[in-house]
Order: structure tokens, then C-alpha cells, then sequence
């Protein structure tokens, strides 16, 4: 089929390219990220953090100690072990209701993880969906997303949010999906301007010159480009949804009582808390350490998935 | 520019009907507001009355009307549940949020401006890695938490400032760091990004070429580049400060518009409700409007296209 | 030898070299460099992207990025040396004082949100003690020496409101501020149109020699210093491989890669449609020490000592060297002449073979609305304006144009991409919006210009190139494999990038799969939109020879979108000029490139630089500016800046007309050979 010439240069040329080549091909995109990952030290500690309490969160009924449920009035308000009159029985104390700390907290876990990828991931369905919408087909459409946008900017959102739960009543499946669908802008503005960009790039007009459809080339071209971005943005909301469940619980419209939610373990300790400290310490630091443990991995995710397109 | 003026004002009121249609709709299905007005034990016929009374069994699209035909004359009806003329509220309780509002927008800008200008001059130094972890932490600290920490410690340990209120220009001074905190983050981050860019364009090399280091740079060349991002950053931010700081207002127990929001929505105050809505959306719309024209100040290109 | 070269030279490098140290490696982007510039003259330095040019450059004013080191023996300024000089003292001595510098992007390098008149003024207060209205004297004298018409006004513009090459000439006055006696140029003209360039070239030599300054000129294009530089350092892999005058260095090239990289110019010897001679590979990674040449892996005369050894430095005469083992000594000619054999073992008949008109565009027009900034209304942008257009079976038909003359919007129509407002395109005899896209898709494919935004990142090569075959289903998941790689072996990609991704391949690489996706489908007509203007020249030389190859194997018909003359001259059989949204004219290419008829023609092929050592750079003798066309001029569209004009052009619009059997829109088409001519 080819000419002797063409022979004789393509083999000449692909034989230099291999030999040049065979050390130069780098690594593919996920491997070139999971290498960064592994001397990405916010992220490795993040992940480790995150790993150690979703087994506790999983295994809860497992690894509390004490039922968390479980009122024992006479042994009310114990200081934690290390404060003098605490005991090993109770390492972190107890409630003004008896109720073991260190148990309601393993439980704890469960519930802001639970709330936290829950409304993450409805807000996601909904940003990403719009944010395609926005962004491939343009238009009144996108001038109606936008619109949407503001309105929902426009409101506080956490007014929104009781609001909604007030209205609606209080569950762990209202809190999540109110949560979700006030939390969605983040992903829909980057999935919107991403597509934008993506938009205009050649690929996107090959895919149209092969005759892809609108819909292919929007999910099958553009949505794999923007994978890395949303995954940080999961995680990052994931937190957002956390502290967010935790103020609500706090200001008594969120997780109803007596289901061991962190933000209402520091709203009950409250009442206590200039005699008795740790009841709201201890809950404010687990927050604490679950949310800076996301926010490590989202960053470090961030990190590492960043490539230097042509250096 | 009159035109885009025009333009913004008028998606503003359309955004504002949207977002108290809304309201209204939420409220008057899912609570009983002739209810709300005779209090939880009245008898039957008395919550009738008032229902009749107030119009309560028209259709829901006549309320509505009527509702905003006396708001756009500035009437903003009386309060359901306080009994009493809901601007006269609105008045009592705006100065609480807008000084607060103000003073933490301050606390923001004087910590993260600071530390993200700094992060980006000496990117990867130790001044850099100070600034991402305080933004990695104040980010992943409960508002309300910060709050409560900061009582304990001032009640108790060094009572300076009074730790509930909102009487003197003391009781601001914790609010407004709590809340100024929780902005910082995101402003700090911004400024340390946007920056990061400028200094990296061809133009800053272009102005190395011409001789200019140091401080002349920065705030010669390129600080209003770098500006642009901040002020709209900034304009949300003080948006939602002005849209009720709801937990910092209940923590330090002030008196502003959030915990009024917030006591009107468990009282199914509707009148409250809407009105406060209506002025935090206008509010947030009107900042953004303002950062929007700032910028067009600031640059060119988006003045003149 | 000490004082009598400090009389003649003014900057005199010693043993320079930049570090850039990355995640995992360092990055040497200048191994040891020297290098020497007489008073008054300019040097050029060539070499293609990652030679370590621009950082050289850079490195002299230390203006490299944060990240990157310096070290050098000396760089000696006027007898001072820079390596010794603190970053104040450079700031407020030597930048933009006694050295000034242009960039290549125009359209960046200017700081945005200020008037150019206060960028122009600062660079003058900062360094000395001038009042207010000496700089603007100042600003207003060079922007008019720069050929900005009304100076005195554009100091309150801002930088978006110009063109690029506006710009750059703000720029290059910028630059001239402090009468610097040094002027570093890198890349003046790159992201220029061809007729900017050369004005822009023009200028930079006439302001040269008026202000009796010294030049460094940085590029990657053979045909701008051949004219723009008196001496010349070809740089490969961060060393400079040869350097000397610059009419020595382009006719008697010792080093092969500085051979090498004229066979690939196109039109620099030989004629068109044949074979270039391409340099094989791609360049090595700038990481970790080179063990023997740099060139060693690309070079055709490579022996085994070029692998080992580091290649001796051989003299020629003063200022003319070349650093190679020069195994097996070959003779320039005797190169040229092996690649010429080989060239010429391809049948140049395919003009034979034109056939009947397969593409027709017919009287297409096409207008944009487009808003202006915040405030701005909507205007219209006319980007088509009766476009007519044949396309023959089998043919190369290039379509010239500056950017922003409409290339684009009509090669989108062409694809049924774009719908035009009036007129249609016709495809084998088919109304292009009548066909459903699947029978489209395997009658016409593009090839786009920049091989890194056509190919998804997140796909695999193999996805890329089965995608065609997948979207519309065409036989099974293994022949789709098969094919792909059948077509990747046509186009000269290794079979085992099949699962790599684009990120893992070289500009070159990623071009053929690009190359291959297009001809899976076995298309007719491939629309090639500027398919190697974001190529290296040598990377450029292969894939024009691979797109001929295919075509005579194919039996494809091209329509070739480049503003490259050279290539043009290469690649094409007949010519389109376009000109704000016009084809201005359209013949055979001989008859369009040595005889044209339309003044803007004209213009264009004046200001093409091939590769000529000693001839000066044309000015292209056009007055102003490409216009907006946002504000598209009456009449002819090109009466504003056409050296023939008068009335008739500024009212009336020419029709096409049909002289020498070239299709031509212009008055004065009769006569404006003899009148351009003198």
C-alpha cells in the first residue's frame, strides 16, 4: 500500500521515536496524580485521619463502648478520665443526662459523615446538571440558570435552611436534602465555566464534524474533563454540609434530640458550660478534626490532579 | 452604562418578586397565619374571626398582591406575632447587624489581606505555609463553636469584653471577630491566588523590564489588577454578613435582624419574614451591582469592552 | 585581545547557564552558553521551542521566573558585569534604562487597566528626575517615530483598545523611553500577522540605526533573521550549536542541525510538493546530564562517538564556530542533494489529476452579534460578506488570510458547523445542511491547529481514533481496533501509544493523531485549519510531508487554511486570499504568488520572508492596521489602507472579475501590477 519512499521514512522515524521515546512516554494522567499523591503530605494525613474515623463511624455499634442512648442520672456530668473524679469506665465523661461522651461522639461521627455525603452529592446532581446545561447549550437557558443562581445567592442561606426545616420538619433525610439543595452554586459556576472553556476547544468541534449530538458531546467530551474539578468540590461541600448540620443542630433545628449529633451535643452542653467545659470542647474538636481532615484531602486533591498542560 | 444600570435593576426586582413569591408561598401552605395571630390555645372561633378578619381565606395570589401592593407603597404591614409596625422592627434591630456586619468585614480584610499578600510575594516560604494552614483551619472551625470558646475564655479567664449584648462598642469586639473569621478563608485564599496570577503575567515581567521592583510592583503595577477578584469577593461576603449573621447574633445574644429573622420563621411571622427577606435580597443585589461598577472603575476593559 | 574587544563588542557572555529545578528533576534549559554582540549590530538567536532562547534572554537582566537559577562566569555589559549586579542595582540601573526588552505576546504584555500613555511615561520618571510633561514629549515623539498616527491622543487609550501589532509598537517605543543601548526583542513578531511582521520588522531595524542601538533578536523563524541579524547562534537543547555571520551560518550550515533545520523550510530549496527534508524525533528532555551531542538521536551523520564523547568546539574564524564531532565530513551540498534524491522519488503529477468541482460555496454571507464590554449594545460583525468558493477533486487549495478576515467562520460552514445567514455550500452535489452528519462526517473531516485542545485529554489515543467509528457504529469493537491501528501505522504513530494519553506525546505525535481520526472515516475533502503553525519548524516539515503523502494514497482533496506563505508556496495548487470576510482573489498559485493582482496580495506576498541573508526586510507599504471588523470600512473593504485607492474604491464595492484566469474583487485590478511594481 505505501511506497517504498514513505516506507523507508515512517519506519526510519518511528524507529528514532521509539528508541527516544521509550523512556520519555510519561505516566498517564492517573498514574502522574496518584504519584504526586503519594508525596503529598496534607493529603496523606487528611486521607489517614478520614480513614480512622469512617471506621469508627461504619463500625459504631461495635466499638462504642456504652450505648448511646442509654440515661444513667446518678452518673451524671463525670469529667473526662484525665480530669480528677473522671473514671476509665467512662473515658470521656458523661452528659447531664448520664449518657456515655466518648459513645455519643463514635455515634457523632456516623451522623455528620452520613449528613456531610449525602447533601454533597444531591447538591452535586444538581450543580453539575445545571452547570452543563449553563454552559453547552447556552442561550435562555443559561440566562435562566443564572437567574436561579441569584436568587439563590440572594437569600442567606442559612435562613433558607431553617426555614425549610422549620416548615418541613425536623429528620436527618430533611436536613440532608435541604442542605443539598440550598448548596449546589459552588459546582454549578465551576461546571458552568469549565464547559464554557471546554467549549471552544477543537475537540469539541471534531466531535461535532464526526456527528456527535449535543448531548453526547456534552457528557461524553466535556463531563470526563471536569471530573477532578467536582471531585474537589465534593469534598469541599462535604464539609460546608458538616458544619452546616452541625449550626443547625446547635441553634435546635436540625438533628432532633436524642440522636447524638455534635452540634446538638454543644447546643445541650451549653447550659454547662463554664462548670463542666469539655461537653462542648470535646464535640467542637471532633468537628474540627473531621472537617480539616476533608478540607486536607480536597486540597491535596486539588494538588495533585492539577496538571501543567504543556509545562 | 445607564442601560446595564437599567438592566441590573430590573433583574434585581425580578429576582426580589421571585424570592418573596417563594416565601409567601412556603408560609402561608405550610403554616396557619390567623393561627399564628390568636397564639396556640385560642379557641376556634377567635382564629376564624381573625382569619376573616385579615383576608386569610382569599386565594393565596390576591394575599400576595395585596402584600406587595402595600410594600411598594412602603407599607410594610404589621408584625403577627410582635404586634407591632414590622418597619418599626426593622428599625430597632438593623443597627445591631449593620455595625456588626461592618466591624467584621474589617476584622476580614485586616487579617486576610495582610497574610494573602504576603503568602503571594514568598510563595512556598514559611509566611506562605502560616497562611494556607490558618486558612485551612479557620475554615474547618464551627462558627458558633469559636463563639462559645471565646466566652469561656473571656467570661472566666480575662474579662475585657462583655461576653452577651450589644450596649456598648465592647460587646462588638468578639462578634465581630467570630465572624470576621469566617470570612478570612475565603478572602485570604483569593488574594493569595489572584495575586499569585498578576505577578506571574506577561505584563509584570514587562514592568521588571522597565526597572520596577519592590513595593512599586506591587502597589504600582499590580495591586488593582489583583483587586478586581477581591471586590467581589468582598461584596458577597459583607452581603452575607448584612443578611442576618444568624449565629453569631444568638451566640452573643444581639439583638440584629438574623435573630429576629430567625424568631419570625419559628413564629410563622410572615409580614417579618417577607419584609427581611425583601431587604436582604435587595441588599445582596445591590453590593453585587456595586462591586460590579467598582471594578468597571477599575478596569477598562470591562468599562469599555 | 582584551582592549581591543572591549572597543567593539558591548555585551559579552561567558558560561551561562539556567537550572530549573522541577518536582522531581532539574530542568537544564542553558548548558554553558557564550556568546558576543558587537556595537551597533544585531544578533540573531534561532532555535526551536525548549532551546533555552528565551531564557537566555531572560537570564541576561535576571528576569527569569522565580523557580529558575542563574549561574554564568560573566555576562559583561559596557565593561560591567551582570552576574555581580544586585537585583536593585538592575532595577534601577540597567533595566529598562541602558537594556530594554519586547515580548512576544503584545496582546499580555501590556498591563491592562492602565492608559499607555501613564505605562510610557513611568518607564521614564522611575529612573530619572523628568517632570510630567517631558516624559509625555517624550511618549508622543517615539509613539510617532513607532508609526502611530496621532500620538498626542493614544496616550489616553488603554491597551484593549488597540490591534496587536499597535501594541507591539507601544511596545517597542516603551522600550526606547531611556535611548537603552542594548534592545532584547524575543519573539517580536510571532504572534503578529504576516503583514505586521514585516512592518514591525522594518521598524525595528530603521530604529536601530537611527539610535545607533544594539540588538538581540530572539526567534524561531529562519526567514526573520536571515534578513533582520547580522550574526547569527543556532541553539539546540540549550547549547548553541553554530554561530558566525549570518549570510556564512545560512549559506555554508556545518552543524547538521542548523543544515537540518533549512531543509525543512519549506521553499528554501528545491520546489514545491516535494518531500522536506524533515529532522526525524522529536527534541530530547532538557533533564539530566546529555551524555556526547545533544543531537546525536536526530542526527543522520550520528556515529558512535557522538553518543560518548561532548563534541569539540571548532573555529572557523573569529566569531564563527560550530560545535560537532563532524563524523564522516559531508558537505551541506551532498546533504541537500540525498534529501532532494529522495525527494524526488515521489511522482509530482498529482496536479494531473484535478478533477470536478467537489465543494462549492456560493454566495455565502454570515453576521455575528456581538456586545462590547458591560455597558455595550450589540453590534453586528460581519465575519462573511458573499463568500464564493471551488474546491476540485484531488486539489490543495490554501486559503490566505490575517486573523480575523472571516478563515475560521468559513471553514465552520464549510463543516455545516456554521449556519450562514444566505448562500450555501454544496457537497458532491449535496446542500451541506441536507446531509444527514453521519454521511457529513466521512465526506469531509477537519484537522485543527493547535493538537493540544483537538484531542480530549481524558481519552486515550485508540478512543480518539475509533471515535469516528464508534459514533456511528461501524463494524465491530476489534476492527474498530484494527483500523485505528492500521490508520495509526498510515500516519506514522508507534502502535503501543494506542492506551497513552495525549498529555504523553509530543506536539508532532499528537498532530498525526489528530491526522488519523480525520482519515479514519476515509473522508473526501479534509479541511486542514493551520494544521503546523503550532509546530516547531522541523516538527512542521514532517507533518507537511505526511499530509501530502496521504493525500496522493488517499485521495484526499485539501483546503488548506494557513497564513504561512512558505507552506502556501509548499503545499498548494490554487490560492483564496480573504480579506475581512471577502475573498479578494483566487487563481492558480504560480499566477497569485509571482503575478498578483489585488493590492493586498500584493502587500502579502511582499511581506513574506523567505530565507534570503542580506536582503533587508521589506516594508510591505501599506498604510495602517488590520481594521476591526466591527467597523468595516465602505466601499472596498480595503481602501483605507490600499496604496491605489480613490474614489470610486471608497464608495462602490468591486464585484469579482475574472482576469488571467484569476478570480480578483478590485477596481484597479487591470492595472495594478505596473502600479505596484513602481
Amino acid at each position: 500500500m505505501m511506497t517504498t519512499d514513505q516506507t523507508m521514512n515512517k519506519s526510519g522515524l518511528t524507529a528514532t521515536d521509539a528508541t527516544q521515546e521509550e523512556n520519555n512516554l510519561g505516566l498517564s494522567p492517573t498514574m502522574a496524580a496518584l504519584k504526586r499523591a503519594r508525596s503529598h503530605y496534607g493529603l496523606k494525613i487528611g486521607l489517614g485521619i478520614l480513614l480512622v474515623m469512617a471506621i469508627f463511624a461504619l463500625f459504631a455499634p461495635w466499638l462504642a463502648p456504652h450505648d448511646p442512648y442509654m440515661q444513667n442520672l446518678p452518673l451524671r456530668m463525670l469529667p473526662p478520665v484525665w480530669v480528677e473524679g473522671g473514671s476509665w469506665e467512662y473515658l470521656l465523661g458523661t452528659d447531664h443526662l448520664g449518657r456515655d461522651y466518648l459513645s455519643r461522639i463514635i455515634y457523632g461521627a456516623r451522623i455528620s459523615m452520613t449528613i456531610g455525603i449525602g447533601a454533597a452529592t444531591i447538591g452535586m446532581i444538581i450543580g453539575v446538571t445545571l452547570g452543563l446545561i449553563a454552559g453547552y447549550y447556552g442561550g435562555w437557558l443559561d440566562q435562566a440558570v443564572n437567574f436561579l443562581v441569584t436568587c439563590q445567592l440572594a437569600v442567606p442561606s442559612l435562613l433558607l435552611i431553617m426555614a425549610l426545616v422549620f416548615v418541613i420538619g425536623q429528620s436527618i433525610t430533611v436536613v440532608i436534602f435541604v442542605i443539598g439543595a440550598t448548596h449546589w452554586v459552588f459546582y454549578l459556576v465551576v461546571t458552568r465555566s469549565a464547559t464554557l472553556r471546554l467549549r471552544e476547544l477543537d475537540f469539541v468541534a471534531a466531535a461535532q464534524a464526526m456527528g456527535c449530538s449535543k448531548f453526547q458531546i456534552a457528557v461524553k467530551e466535556v463531563l470526563p474533563n471536569l471530573v477532578n474539578q467536582i471531585m474537589v468540590i465534593f469534598t469541599l461541600e462535604v464539609a460546608v454540609a458538616i458544619l452546616n448540620e452541625a449550626t443547625l443542630s446547635f441553634l435546635g433545628l436540625g438533628i432532633p434530640s436524642p440522636i447524638p449529633s455534635w452540634g446538638l451535643m454543644i447546643a445541650e452542653g451549653k447550659q454547662a458550660m463554664f462548670f463542666q467545659p469539655w461537653l462542648v470542647i470535646l464535640p467542637g474538636i471532633s468537628l474540627f478534626i473531621l472537617v480539616i481532615a476533608i478540607n486536607l484531602l480536597g486540597d491535596g486533591v486539588r494538588d495533585v490532579t492539577v496538571t501543567n498542560r504543556r509545562n | 452604562m445607564f442601560t446595564y444600570i437599567l438592566r441590573r435593576g430590573l433583574m434585581a426586582i425580578l429576582v426580589a418578586l421571585t424570592v418573596s413569591f417563594g416565601t409567601f408561598a412556603l408560609f402561608h401552605y405550610a403554616t396557619d397565619p390567623a393561627q399564628t395571630i390568636a397564639g396556640e390555645d385560642a379557641p376556634q372561633e377567635m382564629v376564624d374571626d381573625i382569619r376573616e378578619q385579615y383576608g386569610f381565606d382569599r386565594p393565596a395570589a390576591v394575599q400576595y398582591f395585596d402584600w406587595l401592593g402595600s410594600t411598594l407603597q412602603g407599607d410594610f404591614g404589621e408584625s403577627y406575632f410582635w404586634k407591632q409596625p414590622v418597619v418599626q422592627l426593622i428599625k430597632d434591630h438593623a443597627p445591631v447587624t449593620i455595625t456588626l456586619a461592618l466591624a467584621s468585614l474589617s476584622v476580614t480584610i485586616l487579617i486576610a489581606l495582610p497574610l494573602g499578600i504576603s503568602a503571594a510575594l514568598k510563595p512556598n516560604s514559611w509566611v506562605d505555609r502560616f497562611a494556607l494552614s490558618t486558612a485551612v483551619s479557620a475554615q474547618a472551625i464551627p462558627n458558633f463553636w469559636l463563639g462559645l470558646m471565646l466566652i469561656i475564655l473571656f467570661a472566666v479567664t480575662f474579662p475585657i469584653f462583655p461576653v452577651s449584648g450589644d450596649a456598648t462598642w465592647r460587646h462588638f469586639v468578639l462578634p465581630s471577630l467570630v465572624l470576621g473569621a469566617s470570612s478570612v478563608p475565603a478572602v485570604m485564599r483569593l488574594t493569595r491566588t489572584g495575586l499569585l496570577d498578576v505577578l506571574s503575567s506577561d505584563y509584570i515581567r514587562t514592568a521588571r523590564a522597565k526597572g520596577f521592583m519592590g513595593y512599586r510592583l506591587i502597589l504600582q503595577q499590580a495591586m488593582r489588577n489583583a483587586l478586581l477578584p477581591i471586590v467581589s469577593v468582598l461584596a458577597v461576603q459583607l452581603g452575607n454578613k448584612l443578611g442576618g449573621s444568624v449565629v453569631t447574633e444568638s451566640v452573643f445574644s444581639m439583638n440584629g435582624l438574623g435573630r429576629l429573622a430567625v424568631e419570625s420563621i419559628f413564629n410563622s411571622d410572615i409580614p417579618t419574614v417577607q419584609s427581611l427577606i425583601l431587604i436582604f435580597v435587595l441588599t445582596f443585589v445591590l453590593l453585587t451591582l456595586a462591586a460590579d461598577l467598582i471594578n468597571a472603575w477599575l478596569d477598562p476593559r470591562i468599562r469599555m469592552g | 585581545m582584551g582592549s581591543e574587544m572591549s572597543t567593539t563588542s558591548i555585551l559579552d557572555i561567558q558560561n551561562l547557564s539556567v537550572d530549573i529545578p522541577t518536582d522531581s528533576s532539574t530542568l537544564h534549559a542553558v548548558r554553558g552558553i557564550s556568546l558576543e554582540l558587537n556595537r551597533g549590530e544585531t544578533l540573531g538567536i534561532v532555535g526551536e521551542s525548549g532551546s533555552g532562547k528565551s531564557m537566555t534572554a531572560l537570564a541576561l537582566m535576571n528576569l527569569l521566573p522565580p523557580a529558575a537559577k542563574r549561574s554564568a562566569g560573566c555576562i559583561s555589559f559596557e565593561g560591567s558585569d551582570l552576574t555581580h549586579a544586585t537585583e536593585q542595582e538592575l532595577a534601577s540601573k540597567i533595566r529598562g534604562q541602558r537594556i530594554g526588552m519586547i515580548f512576544q505576546e503584545p496582546m499580555t504584555s501590556l498591563n491592562p487597566v492602565y492608559s499607555i500613555g501613564r505605562q510610557l511615561k513611568e518607564t521614564m520618571t522611575l529612573h530619572r528626575k523628568v517632570s510630567e510633561s517631558e516624559a509625555e514629549k517624550r511618549a508622543i515623539y517615539l509613539l510617532e517615530k513607532v508609526g502611530l498616527p496621532d500620538p498626542a491622543s493614544r496616550l489616553k487609550q488603554y491597551p484593549h483598545e488597540l490591534s496587536g501589532g499597535q501594541r507591539q509598537r507601544v511596545m517597542i517605543a516603551m522600550a526606547l523611553m531611556n535611548e537603552p543601548e542594548l534592545l532584547i526583542a524575543d519573539e517580536p513578531t510571532t504572534a503578529l500577522d504576516v503583514t505586521i511582521q514585516a512592518q514591525i520588522l522594518h521598524l525595528l531595524r530603521e530604529l536601530q540605526q537611527e539610535f545607533g542601538m544594539s540588538m538581540i533578536l530572539i526567534t524561531h523563524d529562519l526567514g526573520v533573521v536571515s534578513r533582520a541579524a547580522d550574526h547569527i547562534a543556532v541553539m539546540y537543547a540549550g547549547d548553541i550549536v553554530e554561530t558566525g555571520r549570518t549570510a556564512e551560518v545560512l549559506e555554508d550550515p556545518r552543524h547538521p542541525y542548523t543544515q537540518g533545520l533549512l531543509e525543512c523550510v519549506p521553499g528554501y530549496r528545491g520546489t514545491s510538493q516535494q518531500r522536506l527534508g524533515a529532522i526525524p524525533g522529536i527534541v530530547p528532555a532538557m533533564t539530566g546530564t546529555i551524555s556526547g551531542c545533544a543531537f546525536a538521536s536526530r542526527c543522520p551523520r550520528a556515529a558512535d562517538i557522538c553518543k560518548t564523547d561532548t563534541p569539540p568546539t571548532k573555529a572557523l574564524q573569529q566569531g564563527r564556530y560550530f560545535v560537532c564531532h563532524e563524523p564522516n565530513i559531508q558537505t551541506p551540498e551532498n546533504t541537500a542533494n540525498t534529501a532532494r534524491e529522495a525527494a524526488n522519488q515521489t511522482p509530482e503529477d498529482s496536479a494531473l489529476k484535478k478533477g470536478e468541482p467537489i465543494l462549492t460555496v456560493d454566495g455565502v454571507s454570515c453576521t455575528f452579534m456581538v456586545r462590547r464590554g458591560l455597558f455595550g449594545k450589540r453590534k453586528p460583525l460581519q465575519a462573511m460578506d458573499n463568500v464564493s468558493l471551488t474546491l476540485n477533486k484531488g486539489e490543495v487549495l490554501a486559503l490566505v488570510g490575517e486573523s480575523g478576515c472571516g478563515k475560521s467562520t468559513l471553514t465552520r460552514t464549510i463543516m455545516g458547523l456554521q449556519k450562514p445567514d444566505s448562500g450555501s455550500v454544496t457537497l458532491n452535489g449535496r446542500r451541506i445542511e441536507n446531509l444527514p452528519p453521519m454521511e457529513r462526517a466521512r465526506m469531509i473531516q477537519p484537522i485543527f491547529q493547535d493538537p493540544y485542545s483537538s484531542l480530549n485529554p481524558r481519552k486515550t489515543i485508540g478512543e480518539i481514533i475509533t471515535k469516528p467509528l464508534a459514533v456511528h457504529r461501524i463494524g465491530s469493537r476489534q476492527e474498530q481496533h484494527a483500523q485505528a491501528r492500521r490508520i495509526m501505522e498510515l500516519v506514522g504513530l508507534p502502535t503501543r501509544v494506542f492506551n497513552s494519553y495525549p498529555d504523553q506525546l509530543s506536539g508532532g505525535q499528537r498532530q498525526r493523531a489528530a491526522i488519523g481520526r480525520a482519515l479514519i472515516m476515509n473522508p473526501e475533502v479534509v479541511i486542514c485549519d493551520e494544521p503546523t503553525s503550532a509546530l516547531d519548524v522541523s516538527v512542521q516539515a514532517q507533518i507537511l510531508n505526511l499530509l501530502l503523502d496521504l493525500r496522493d494514497e488517499m485521495d484526499l482533496t485539501y483546503l488548506f487554511v494557513t497564513h504561512n506563505l512558505s507552506v502556501v508556496q509548499h503545499m498548494a495548487d490554487r490560492v483564496a486570499v480573504m480579506y475581512l470576510g471577502e475573498i479578494v482573489e483566487c487563481g492558480d498559485r504560480d499566477q497569485v504568488m509571482t503575478d498578483p493582482k489585488h493590492p493586498y496580495t500584493h502587500a502579502l506576498m511582499d511581506s513574506a520572508l523567505s530565507i534570503s541573508p542580506g536582503e533587508t526586510v521589506p516594508d510591505p507599504g501599506l498604510a495602517g492596521d488590520f481594521p476591526n471588523p466591527m467597523n468595516r470600512p465602505s466601499g472596498c473593504p480595503f481602501h483605507p489602507r490600499c496604496p491605489l485607492a480613490d474614489q470610486q474604491c471608497r464608495e462602490q464595492a468591486p464585484g469579482p472579475e475574472l482576469i488571467d484566469n484569476t478570480l480578483v474583487q478590485c477596481w484597479k485590478a487591470k492595472t495594478s501590477g505596473s502600479q505596484l511594481k513602481s
